[in-house]
């Protein structure tokens, strides 16, 4: 029977303190779920106890004895196994390949495929997996590249498996197998250490739950006397407001898409109209970037008709927000800000030949900083420094800033991708109020999140994405968890 | 026109090794996540230690000392791209520059001649060729198997793909990635001893006069793998043999043709089959110049 300790880990990166002093204590067969927002150092102290990251102060124990982790080799040969939230297999390589990596049986020298394949063949069959070992791992779902990682660790013969936001790109569906199987696991005496955000699923499956706080362990309770709002107000540290829409009253259409293919995306139709919120649900890599791309002039379509306010629409990125079309995109850094240039400069961006940005054919600097002071005003982005390098906020505060502008000119229809990723929840809560009033002053809204509580929280109308095609259609009041994961799947009578 | 064809592939015989041995060391550089533009360097390296070396012990032994010199400084363009994470190719660019300096200053300031070495014993011939050449047949064979069936050649493989799955894996990436770098100037550090020990007996200031360059030509043509790069590298020697046994069997070719345009051909045939190469054929490996900074935020 296994116990680890960690006793007073800190952990400093540059000039922030992620970890300080955090102790947490592992039984073996526990379930214990570590929790806390974004940046709030989970995953910094699993990537300590696991030899990813070195601590600067601190101690690990394993079985009351001190040891050091210096690698994931050091963890691996403690029985201590990771599965990353960005999977950390190779694509090219086959299933059995990925598995054995790093311990390689070997006959004469080479590598004995017909052993590793038995080998790997047999950590399934005793932990109830089943995939098919031989193929690349580019080829498989994300469900099954999950489970990959899974084996994986089981390989090395872990007894301890740390799952680090597990169910971000799962459906409904994979979710629960994922977490049947590992409650199976701990059941058979594997310590199982769950990192996530997601209060609900930590809630059912965890017995313990240790919340951090920016890099302080602030609580540690016990799952049955927790509720997802005491959980919340623990690592945001105080009450937190959740968003939830109001009835919705959509009026005329905005877009309008009628077999429409550009790239992934196939022989789409669809509308969507003024004063409604539409959701795409699907899995990563489903055509939902397409999509956004067509309606946001940045891909051109290779057959259907678009149409906005009801003209046909050839788009470029131009014409199209000429037209009113705004996009808060998903990689903010790349394509929405200029993180090098000035807070008033990232306001400008996309209309700098425009009144107040510009006089002519001169810069209007005061027009500039009078419109930026007001839109940091309205959009309480902080510090109100117009001057400031926009790459030295936060990333809520970049993106409170980037809703702010593409709202700013009046338009027609938001283009909305993953806009609340990776945010601190006060700052997803204002994003998302954001959103639901743009709505509710009859603006359109099309909402591409991977996360699927977000699309159904915040959507009137979800539309499903399977390969490039759409697989379903369903109306708030409608919506089905199960038979839309499904259809994410692409399954389509069940 | 016998002569000619004879003529033609006694020549490719002998300057293919070099191409051969360089090419197929790129290959392990790369797959393992290393650019390495800086095989004309340790090409020159290796051409220029094993001659100097030959002048004071028997020539195949400066053949072993040009390899240490390629791994050498291989090691020192692993040791810039793994551990100080320079940016790759400046760091190959600046390898070249330094050799192509080095080589001129050693030759001066040692042997007093701007033009080369003094001459020094050639390798013995195996059947009328050098047993360089030979070796140079088992190479892409041997580096193959390496490759695509030990275990060392999967963690080359993922590593260059996505060192993160190897690191968390137990497996240290900055050691495998030297190694694999080392290894690539060893090669390349053999084709070069080949210049000066098997084609010359001696080393000359311009070697390897953009050998290297068109190795990792051949790399990139032969999609990364040791066997492709290897065939390419064939192909390619065969442009350069071409030029020669032209010029040599048909002499009133160079007036009617300028020797410059004749000087070009294999670098123009480089070029060329890159451009017709279709981009979407060859796939770089994903980590490929990518460093691996296991605490990056």
């Amino acid at each position: 029977m296994t116990t680890i300790a960690l006793r007073g880990i800190s952990k400093r990166f540059g000039l922030q303190l992620a970890l300080d002093d955090v102790s947490l204590e592992l039984k073996a067969g526990e379930r214990v779920a570590v929790v806390g927002e974004n940046g709030a150092g989970k995953s910094s102290l699993m990537n300590v106890l696991y030899g990813l990251y070195a601590a600067d102060r601190g101690e690990v124990h394993v079985d009351g004895r001190a040891v050091r982790i210096r690698t994931p080799a050091d963890a691996l040969a403690l029985g201590i196994g990771m599965v990353h939230q960005h999977f950390t297999l190779v694509p090219t390589l086959t299933v059995v390949e990925n598995v054995v990596l790093g311990r390689e049986p070997t006959r004469l020298g080479l590598l004995d495929a017909r052993r590793a394949r038995d080998e790997v063949q047999a950590t399934c069959a005793r932990f109830g997996f089943s995939l098919d070992l031989g193929a690349r791992v580019e080829t498989l779902t994300v469900g099954s590249q999950q489970k990959v990682e899974i084996v994986k660790a089981l390989h090395r013969g872990v007894r301890t498996l740390i799952l680090d936001e597990p169910t971000a790109v799962l459906t409904p569906q994979e979710a629960d197998e994922l977490f049947s199987v590992t409650r199976r696991l701990s059941d058979e005496g594997l310590t199982v250490v769950l990192i996530s955000h997601k209060l609900k699923e930590v809630l059912t499956f965890a017995t313990r739950i240790a919340v951090l706080r920016r890099g302080v362990k602030v609580a540690e309770v016990a799952a049955s006397a927790s509720t997802p709002e005491s959980l919340a107000e623990l690592m945001v540290g105080h009450r937190v407001p959740t968003t939830t829409a109001t009835d919705p009253r959509p009026s005329e259409v905005v877009v309008a898409l009628e077999g429409v293919s550009a790239g992934k995306l196939c022989d789409v139709s669809c509308v969507i109209r003024a004063g409604e919120v539409v959701g795409i649900a699907g899995v990563d890599g489903n055509g939902q970037r397409e999509l956004a791309e067509v309606l946001t002039g940045l891909r051109a379509v290779d057959g259907g008709t678009l149409t906005l306010l009801g003209d046909p629409a050839r788009l470029n990125p131009g014409r199209a927000r000429a037209l009113g079309v705004a996009h808060v995109p998903e990689d903010r850094l790349k394509h929405a800000i200029v993180g090098d240039f000035s807070v008033a400069e990232n306001v400008a961006l996309g209309r700098q030949r425009q009144a107040p940005f510009a006089k002519g054919p001169r810069i209007d600097v005061e027009g500039r900083l009078a419109r930026t002071t007001a839109l940091l005003e309205a959009h309480d982005v902080r510090p109100r420094s117009p001057g400031l390098r926009i790459g030295a906020l936060s990333g809520g505060n970049q993106q409170k800033l980037v809703v702010g502008r593409e709202l700013d000119g009046a338009p027609k229809l938001l283009v909305a991708v993953q806009p609340t990723r990776g945010l601190d929840l006060a700052a997803v809560d204002a994003v998302r109020a954001r959103l639901l009033d743009f709505r509710a002053r009859g603006g359109a809204v099309l909402l591409v999140s991977l996360d699927l509580d977000e699309v159904l929280t915040l959507s009137d109308r979800v539309l499903v994405l399977h390969e490039g095609r759409l697989t379903g259609e369903f109306q708030r009041g409608a919506f089905d968890e199960r038979l839309i994961g499904q259809r994410m799947l692409g399954v389509l009578d069940a | 026109m016998s002569g000619l064809v004879l003529s033609l592939l006694d020549t490719v015989l002998d300057a293919a090794p070099a191409l051969i041995f360089a090419a197929v060391g790129a290959t392990l550089s790369e797959r393992a996540g290393v650019v390495n533009v800086g095989v004309e360097g340790m090409m020159r390296a290796g051409a220029f230690a094993a001659a100097a070396a030959a002048l004071v012990m028997p020539t195949p032994l400066g053949v072993v000392v040009g390899v240490a010199a390629g791994a050498l400084v291989g090691a020192l363009h692993g040791g810039l791209c793994i551990f100080a994470r320079s940016d790759q190719v400046v760091s190959g660019m600046a390898i070249n520059l330094v050799m192509l300096a080095l080589g001129q200053f050693l030759l001066e300031a040692v042997f007093s001649s701007p033009s080369g070495t003094p001459p020094i014993t050639q390798l013995p011939r195996w059947l009328g060729h050098s047993p360089l050449t030979w070796l140079a047949v088992v190479t892409p064979l041997v580096v193959h198997g390496l490759v695509e069936r030990t275990a060392w050649g999967l963690r080359l493989r993922a590593v260059g793909e996505k060192p993160e799955a190897v690191a968390a894996m137990g497996v240290r990436v900055s050691r495998l990635r030297l190694g694999a770098v080392m290894a690539s100037g060893a090669l390349a550090g053999l084709g070069g001893a080949h210049l000066s020990t098997a084609v010359l007996d001696r080393f000359e200031h311009h070697m390897p006069a953009g050998l290297g360059f068109m190795a990792v030509a051949a790399m990139v043509f032969g999609r990364w793998t040791p066997l492709g790069a290897a065939l390419a590298a064939l192909f390619f020697a065969f442009g350069n043999a071409l030029r020669l046994s032209l010029a040599s069997s048909f002499p009133g070719l160079v007036e009617v043709v300028p020797q410059g345009v004749l000087l070009a051909l294999p670098y123009a045939l480089t070029l060329l089959v890159l451009t017709l190469q279709r981009p979407g054929l060859a796939r770089a490996p994903a980590a490929l110049g990518r460093p691996y900074d296991p605490e990056l935020r």
